[in-house]
């Protein structure tokens, strides 16, 4: 076959066509499925736009996106930073973003990458297919952007950016991380909002109903316990229960809630999805040049952006900045693929049930059925631990030395997976607050619950800025205590509600 | 499959809302940096951007998270020396082995720096002077645009079609496409004739050319009186209104009693009159005049940072401008503006002879003479002789400020004369 170009520069032809050819490979030959694929060509400036407002075609408007958008338009000006090739958007149509920029090869590899790896990751796990809706999220964000916009109108800007500000404060725990979320749909978001509002503010009148109840109370010495549970979603429990705040307000909350239920997924599986992406471009590629697609040079190209992409530096080297996302997914992938196709006799030892199987198949199941902890829980092989020269540090705020607790090595091998596992489970990675107690009796002040999880505290100056978000949100004091593992409470923190915060009402 | 979506198009400016969002939240930071970059930039350089940062800590958003502390066990790739069991120091400020924290826990002390366009940057100074809108616009519109006629285009609107050029250009194109029909046509006429002449019985060669004339006189009629193609229209382009030179004089008294405070203020006074000009004159020299009791001319940095002592007089530095003027500005080719400031001061029996310079010499040869005096107490002999100038002169204005935003009064009559000096 003659290679579909030579030269560098890309035409919408040519983007057609290599499109088709890279459809043929992935979909024709190793089965992925994917959303319909919508490519848009965008300038370096649309980039850098889409970036701040985190890749979403539509938002909101928020300073914070003006402030991403600031740094990224300096440090790109400067030429510190490259933009990234691709943007790639969980809807449906699946939109992915190609620079003008880029050269011709650059453009199929975005697209082997994104339009095809991305897309059948969102389309195929089991997180994504939970909580969010790719046919929705579109015309979700055009309903938040509009909503938002008419608030600034009637209530001010101040008013709805400060609101804002509070709630990305509480973006991380604005999730039901065990309960299942209900499915976005825009058409029954408006139709419920009106009615939803009105019942809520019924609710809420009702659970701060002042007026003593006849004395019908004989048994009052078990007072009521408000929440009966500890919540963990700080976002819903505050959309419904804080007492002060107006329908439009509890609106908003639960915006920045379903924009942060969207994003969730995300969180959870970045080794799993850009490792998946960059499997399948790598795979691709390959692909497109045994069939003599593309030609030696673009080939070239190709790989060196590749290996800079998979480039894992030591812990020693200067710019080493953590494990990178891209390198661990793409060598897990690529391993299991070995286990499947020629595994050795640890293989056979440690993967009995998929050794020797069928790639794809294997591949497949993975990328769907599980998130980063479990995957790398699940796949981590003793030979990547080698490859990778894997080794886990301890440390102990009671010792005076840092302790080397696992190495790759025969005894290590479960040690480090379990470590690195236990690396990417979010409940570990951030603090874990829930919501404690509300004195409905009394002051009418919160108390958030921090479970300490192996004694390690809060940063103490972000707690406390975080609180008086809260305090915002709720209209009371608020109070979070820390609790250590024998349940005694190490660290508190309280902010009270001042006067002037009152300003947030119907401004 | 796919669809191909060309989005260069659309407008790259979505994050512009959001932009003014974040400089909005951040107004007084921004304005203190903005302040600060007046006090080090020179006056001739106002119009442009500036970088401007702002502490990390008052743009980060609060999340929670965990502090140092507890245990935490990380996995890192790349061992090379260790076995399990090894201990080893925590490295010092996160460098070497730790990896990765440094940037979590540090605070960060480093500023978070972004540029401001020059038009935010125009904002900002402007809202400090309490200028109105109109004005400015004004001081920040480009040049005075003017269209002239260029000639004609293939393509306008229909209000520009140029009726002659367009016509003539189908009758030219008509004639150039008729041309070899029409000589076909005159042979096969001819021929006609000669064939009806002849007795010979020719019916099919006439019947021939009977059809042959009827297509060619078809071909004929079809070509278009008018065409899309021959439409011209009439051309404009912009060019920039031809303006001519000023000079700007910068007379400040630098005696003791003028302290920084006052020296800024008089330095905002002067770019404002620098942005005026330069909008309004293509070619601007602004000249330094510093006095006390003798005045030099200087050039900006001295202007501005160097400090005298004594006492002061206003003549020296009016004197030393009447000379320059006559050395190097002869007042046809250039526009004279004039810009004053002093904290009031004078030499008692100087005031009167300033007043005089004034009126008989310096205003007939000013387009513009500004005095402001900035000082807070009571107005002293210069301020009432000065009085007595103004009565007579309309292109004198004077005021006495006390904070930036009293400087616009002074240039309310400059903006006025606007519509008169345009026309």
């Amino acid at each position: 076959m003659t290679p579909i170009s030579t030269g560098s520069e890309w035409t919408f032809d040519l983007l057609d066509e290599y499109e088709r050819a890279i459809r043929e490979i992935a979909v024709k030959e190793y089965g992925l499925d994917v959303y319909p694929v919508q490519l848009e060509v965008i300038s370096a400036e649309q980039m850098m736009d889409a970036y701040s407002s985190v890749g979403m075609p539509v938002n909101y408007h928020h300073w914070s996106f003006g402030k991403h958008f600031v740094s990224t338009e300096k440090s790109y000006k400067r030429g510190h930073m490259g933009l990234a090739y691709e943007i790639v958007i969980n809807s449906n149509p699946c939109i992915a973003y190609l620079m003008e920029e880029n050269s011709m090869t650059m453009q199929a590899l975005v697209i082997a990458h994104a339009a095809f790896g991305h897309n059948s990751f969102f389309k195929g796990n089991y997180l994504f297919r939970t909580w969010t809706d790719a046919s929705a999220i579109v015309d979700y964000l055009v309903f938040a952007k509009s909503y938002i916009a008419r608030c600034e109108e009637r209530y001010g800007i101040d008013a709805v950016e400060e609101l804002l500000d509070s709630c990305h404060a509480l973006m991380n725990y604005g999730v039901d991380r065990y309960k299942r979320p209900q499915k976005l749909s825009l058409a029954k978001e408006q139709a419920r909002q009106e009615e939803r509002e009105q019942y809520l503010q019924m609710q809420v009148n009702d659970l701060w109903r002042t007026i003593p109840r006849p004395a019908k109370s004989g048994g009052e010495h078990e007072p009521v316990r408000f929440p009966s549970e500890p919540q963990e979603n700080l976002l819903y429990f505050i959309e419904k229960s804080a007492p002060l705040l107006e329908p439009w307000q509890r609106e908003i909350v639960r915006i920045v809630r379903k924009v942060a239920q969207y994003f969730y997924p995300q969180r959870q599986t970045q080794v799993m999805n850009e490792g998946w992406a960059t499997f399948w471009h790598y795979t691709i590629m390959n692909r497109l040049f045994a069939k003599g697609l593309v030609t030696d040079g673009a080939m070239m190209e190709f790989l060196q952006s590749h290996t800079n992409v998979v480039y894992q530096p030591p812990v020693t080297a200067r710019w080493y900045n953590g494990i990178n996302p891209y390198a661990l997914g793409f060598a897990m992938y690529q391993d299991i693929k070995r286990i499947c196709e020629e595994p050795t006799e640890e293989d056979r030892l440690w993967f009995p049930d998929i050794a020797g199987s069928n790639w794809q198949q294997t591949l497949d199941f993975a990328m769907k059925n599980f998130k980063d902890e479990s995957f790398v829980s699940q796949y981590l092989s003793p030979k990547l631990i080698r490859d990778f020269r894997f080794f886990s540090i301890r440390d102990d705020d009671r010792d005076s030395t840092l302790l080397v607790s696992a190495i790759h090595d025969d005894e290590g091998y479960r040690d480090v997976r379990q470590k690195l596992s236990e690396q990417y489970n979010l409940g570990s990675r951030e603090p874990n607050i829930q919501v404690w107690s509300v004195n409905v009796r009394g002051d009418r002040g919160l108390t958030l619950r921090h479970t300490m999880h192996r004694r390690r505290p809060l940063e103490a100056g972000s707690a406390h800025e975080v609180l008086k978000h809260v305090a915002r949100l709720w209209g009371f004091d608020v109070r979070l205590e820390s609790v250590n593992e024998a349940g005694d409470v190490e660290q508190t923190f309280e902010v009270k509600h001042l006067p002037e915060q009152l300003s947030l009402q119907s401004a | 499959m796919a669809h191909i979506i060309d989005r260069r198009l659309n407008g790259k400016n979505k994050s512009a809302v959001n932009r003014e969002r974040f400089l909005r939240r951040f107004k007084a930071q921004i304005k203190e940096a903005v302040s600060k970059a007046i006090k080090g930039r020179s006056i001739t350089d106002i119009d442009s951007g500036e970088k401007v940062s702002i502490p990390v800590k008052d743009v980060s958003e609060p999340v929670f998270h965990h502090g140092k502390g507890g245990v935490t066990e990380n996995v890192h790739p790349g061992n090379e020396e260790f076995i399990k069991g090894d201990r080893f120091n925590r490295p010092q400020g996160g460098a070497g082995g730790g990896g990765g924290k440094a940037s979590q826990d540090g605070e960060g002390e480093d500023d978070f720096a972004f540029e401001l366009s020059r038009e935010e940057f125009m904002n900002v100074f402007f809202e400090d002077l309490a200028l109105p809108n109109l004005v400015k616009t004004q001081l920040m519109g480009i040049e005075e645009m003017k269209s002239v006629r260029a000639g004609y285009t293939s393509d306008g609107t229909p209000t520009n079609i140029s009726i002659v050029r367009s016509l003539r250009g189908a009758l030219a194109r008509r004639v150039a496409l008729s041309a070899p029909t029409l000589s076909e046509l005159n042979e096969v006429e001819e021929d006609l004739d000669t064939l009806l002449e002849s007795d010979e019985e020719h019916d099919i060669e006439v019947r021939e050319k009977r059809k042959r004339i009827h297509m060619l006189r078809e071909r004929l009629a079809s070509i278009p009186f008018i065409d899309p193609f021959d439409l011209r229209y009439n051309n404009r382009v912009r060019q920039p209104k031809p303006t001519s030179q000023a000079v700007m004089f910068c007379i400040m008294d630098v005696s003791g009693s003028m302290d920084e405070a006052k020296k800024d203020m008089a330095k905002r006074f002067f770019i404002l009159l620098y942005l005026f000009l330069q909008r309004n004159y293509e070619k601007i020299e602004v000249v330094f005049i510093r006095h006390h009791t003798s005045a030099v001319e200087v050039n900006e940095h001295d202007f501005f940072h160097s400090r005298e002592s004594g006492g002061t007089v206003v003549s020296s530095a009016l004197n030393l401008m009447k000379e320059i003027v006559y050395k190097r500005y002869n007042s046809s080719e250039w526009n004279i503006y004039v810009a004053q400031a002093s904290d009031g001061d004078n030499w008692d029996s100087d005031s009167a002879n300033c007043a005089q310079i004034l009126s008989e010499s310096l205003l007939p040869l000013c387009q513009y003479y500004a005095y402001v005096e900035i000082t807070e107490s009571e107005p002293q002999n210069l301020w009432y002789e000065y009085l007595k100038v103004k009565e007579r002169c309309k292109h004198f204005a004077m005021q006495r400020i006390h904070s930036t935003a009293d400087i616009y009064p002074v240039f309310r009559e400059i903006f006025k004369r606007q519509p008169a000096t345009r026309a």
